[in-house]
């Protein structure tokens, strides 16, 4: 990381006015980043829980053959899609982008705020809304097998169009919007932000790791958000009786058309959820090694590689829809150079820890659990994106396992990562670290317990968004969802962790992490004041840095 | 080098079990591809096999290495950091080296990429459509002789321990006969997959996809797929089974107007002996 002067206390973090805003116009009102990045993180956890709900239920189900839960399939596919509508747009996106990405880009730019406050609170109370959308489109008429929409995340026509002719479908778009110009705002003030407010000294090359993920991250959205928003307008105007006809093959239409704007989108987002996980385990190791982070031009810029190439390789999602072999064979090779920069990253990480003195905070658990994870999850991707293989493996468990161990186990893991990381520095309190290692312990095991067996399911041949399967599924099954409670219970103790801390209020004081941890945020008193950098931080030019 | 052993033994135990198990369905508690039975499921298979030895090798490689740091340099055995930030070399060679880790995983890739989806000269033409929730199989070369029919899952009590795999009249081929099948769906989307072949094509509206397969001679019998494109609310219950019998059967099969599709019972070798 880029050496930064630390003056502990400095920048008149003690000896300006606090005054802060009533209740409700701090909250309601809010145009404070600090403040809007802890809506975004209470909201994460709100929606975390709902998804993960949903996702316990569907273990359930599955734990053995026959149905026992649901009442039909349909009934199980509405809880398979808005799994992954909730996780992806409600709980990663908000946590690592609205929650983290709010609280600590400007501190560390040294900003004084975001560039546009105003617009920064309309993104996160679009989101509310969005989600209300979400949890109401539960209760109304899907499709005729029942209420939900069941067409996956994915939303594939003609299922999300003919087939689900309910009015479910639509407060699902109509949330989605909102969800998608939330995220847009957002990127508008994360470029912003950060190209234009750095403090005196903080060249772009001087700027921290988790500035860089998010900036990417940034552009990611601005440039892939708004083709999800064209397509599922298609899709609106689709759906309406005697109205457009984009991917109706009767009126001149193609579905195809849709999966490849949805993935033009879809892969894309799936750097925006772990590119700043990268940000964040970046500090932490380099914090918990004591040592610069190795590398540091090579680790930005391999974070643009993976956003460029990102946008270059969506149709390896599609390689069964029937396209033409030269494409696959184009979309095959395209795809396996994403491996190089992500080898980058990992292989940095390491040789960051390489000569330093580790310690083995809770925060850096998750870390080095986040790199184990990603490295499993990574190379399950190397296989998948070999065209040829991918004929066994799409829409198979190892496809549910492989995106699981890169979000459900990278991304979520760069989450506890940061939330461990800056719990302190945020609310001002230390917590129990023996309860946060229990939640690690019993989260780490679970998550692999589920999610390790179903590339053994995958492999045998289990589809995705089965409510029933074969007998031969079902010893892997039973593994599975066995993991499902060990992770439940890991829930149970971040919940508890949270809790206890903010009863006990143990003073975290300005920096807990000592001498490692050397951006801006730890110059400042934990929680920080209101308004921070009356006087910009001056960021001196000392060369040990790279 | 205890590691590299212990490993190569681990995996070579992992394929030795995988190859001993009877698989043209899932295997029970399986938890590898299922038995090749036509060649470019076997080439699959061994591009599996092969990829699957690099990503365990640098899975094993991190893990290890990562191990080695955290207890060679944990807080007590170093308390001092260094301050080493940079070094070309080593940068150079993490990115050289996954860069020729690919080129040698990207031949093979293509190969087998092309003798899948570049389509051979083929001997016969079948024809499937999906449906909610079923499918339909046809055959343009036999269009006077086999009428197109729907294959239908069983429920079960008649399906026993092959509930959501039987069907009641399964998709007939014949065997050694490079076959092409043409794939498109009625209503909404669905997948035509047999794991066994290496086949898993999207059925979609408006659009006749193709795909081939060649069931080796000595492989007759029941092969089982399932549907692997979310569909609706039967998606998990419209199973696919092929019946692949001799050259001479499925002859009698066409003469006779696809008659034994009708019988549920019938496997592919008493086909053959009840013909006869």
């Amino acid at each position: 990381m880029v050496a930064t002067p630390i003056k502990t206390g400095g920048y008149g973090s003690h000896d300006e006015h606090d005054d802060k805003p009533g209740f409700f116009a701090r909250w309601f009102y809010s145009t404070n980043h600090k403040d809007i990045g802890t809506l975004y993180l209470i909201f994460g956890i709100i929606a975390g829980l709902v998804g993960g709900y949903l996702s316990f239920m569907m273990r359930m189900e599955l734990a053995e053959p026959g149905i026992q839960f649901f009442e039909n399939g349909h009934q199980y596919n509405v809880f398979a899609s808005m799994h992954g509508l909730i996780m992806i747009f409600f709980m990663v996106m908000p946590a690592v982008i609205g929650g983290f990405g709010n609280w600590f880009v400007p501190i560390m730019i040294g900003a004084p705020d975001m560039a546009f406050p105003r617009m920064n609170n309309l993104s996160f109370w679009l989101l509310p809304v969005a989600f209300i959308c979400l949890l109401v489109s539960f209760a109304v008429p899907g499709s005729a097998s029942g209420l939900g929409f069941g067409g996956g995340w994915v939303m594939y026509p003609p299922l999300s169009t003919t087939g689900s002719p309910g009015p479910a479908f639509d407060f699902i778009i109509i949330g989605l919007l909102a969800a998608g110009f939330s995220s847009i705002f957002g990127a508008i003030n994360f470029i912003t932000t950060i190209l234009n407010m750095r403090a005196p000294g903080m060249t772009m090359h001087k700027m921290p790791l988790f500035a860089w993920s998010v900036l990417v991250t940034a552009f990611l959205l601005l440039l892939a958000l708004p083709v999800l928003a064209a397509s599922l307008f298609m899709l609106f105007t689709d759906r309406i009786a005697g109205g457009t006809g984009f991917f109706d093959p009767a009126r001149g239409g193609d579905p195809e058309m849709f999966q490849h704007l949805f993935w033009f989108f879809g892969h894309p987002e799936v750097y925006i959820m772990i590119l700043p996980a990268f940000g964040i385990v970046s500090h932490v190791i380099s914090t918990f090694s004591k040592k610069p982070i190795f590398g540091y031009l090579g680790m930005a810029y391999a974070m643009v590689a993976i956003g460029v190439v990102g946008f270059v390789v969506w149709a390896h999602h599609m390689y069964t829809v029937g396209m033409d072999v030269d494409l696959k064979a184009y979309f095959l090779a395209a795809t396996l150079v994403i491996a190089v920069p992500t080898g980058v990253k990992i292989f940095s990480w390491l040789a960051t820890m390489w000569g330093g003195s580790l310690r083995f905070t809770i925060p850096m658990q998750w870390a080095l659990a986040f790199i184990f994870l990603f490295v499993v999850g990574g190379v399950t991707g190397v296989m998948l994106a070999n065209a040829g293989v991918d004929v066994a493996l799409h829409d198979t468990y190892y496809v549910v396992a492989h995106f699981h161990y890169v979000l459900s186990m990278g991304a979520v893991f760069g989450i506890f990562c940061g939330f461990y990381y800056w719990f302190g520095k945020m609310s001002g309190y230390l917590y129990n670290k023996y309860i946060a290692a229990i939640h690690f312990w019993l989260f780490f095991i679970g998550v692999n317990v589920i999610f390790f067996p179903q590339h053994f399911l995958g492999l045998n041949g289990m589809p995705r968004r089965y409510i029933d399967y074969p007998e031969e599924f079902e010893k892997w099954n039973q593994v599975s969802s066995f993991g499902a409670y060990i992770t439940l219970a890991g829930v149970f103790f971040f919940l508890v962790m949270l809790v206890e801390a903010f009863i006990r209020k143990r003073p975290a004081g300005d920096n807990q992490w000592g001498e490692g941890a050397t951006t801006l945020e730890w110059t400042l008193a934990s929680p920080p004041p209101f308004h921070i950098f009356n006087t910009l931080p001056r960021i001196e030019d000392n060369d040990d840095g790279h | 080098m205890g590691v590299k052993r212990l490993t190569l033994a681990a995996s070579t135990a992992f394929f030795a079990m995988s190859s001993a198990a009877f698989a043209n369905k899932p295997t029970d508690g399986g938890y590898w591809l299922q038995d090749a039975a036509t060649p470019v499921m076997i080439e699959l298979t061994k591009l599996h096999n092969f990829v699957f030895w690099i990503i365990t090798g640098i899975t094993l490689f991190v893990t290890v290495l990562m191990a080695y740091i955290m207890f060679r340099f944990s807080e007590k055995r170093n308390p001092v950091p260094s301050k080493t930030t940079h070094n070309t070399m080593i940068e150079v060679v993490w990115t050289i080296v996954p860069i020729v880790i690919l080129l040698v995983m990207v031949v093979p890739s293509m190969k087998l990429l092309y003798l899948q989806d570049a389509l051979p000269e083929t001997e016969m033409t079948i024809k499937v459509t999906g449906n909610t929730w079923n499918w339909e199989y046809s055959y343009p070369d036999f269009e006077d002789q086999v009428e197109s029919y729907i294959s239908n899952p069983l429920e079960k009590e008649d399906a026993g321990d092959l509930y959501l795999l039987k069907t009641d009249a399964a998709l007939v081929v014949p065997v050694d006969t490079k076959i092409k099948v043409l794939i498109t769906s009625s209503n909404n989307l669905h997948a035509f997959a047999v794991p066994a072949f290496g086949v898993k094509m999207d059925a979609v509206p408006g659009r006749i996809n193709e795909t081939w397969f060649e069931v080796l001679p000595g492989k007759e019998g029941t092969y089982f797929g399932q549907c692997s494109e979310i569909c609706g609310v039967n998606h998990y219950k419209m199973p696919i089974e092929v019946e692949v019998v001799s050259k001479d059967a499925f002859k009698r099969w066409v003469a006779n107007g696809g008659a034994f599709t009708k019988s549920a019972a019938l496997g592919g070798g008493s086909v053959t002996a009840a013909q006869k």
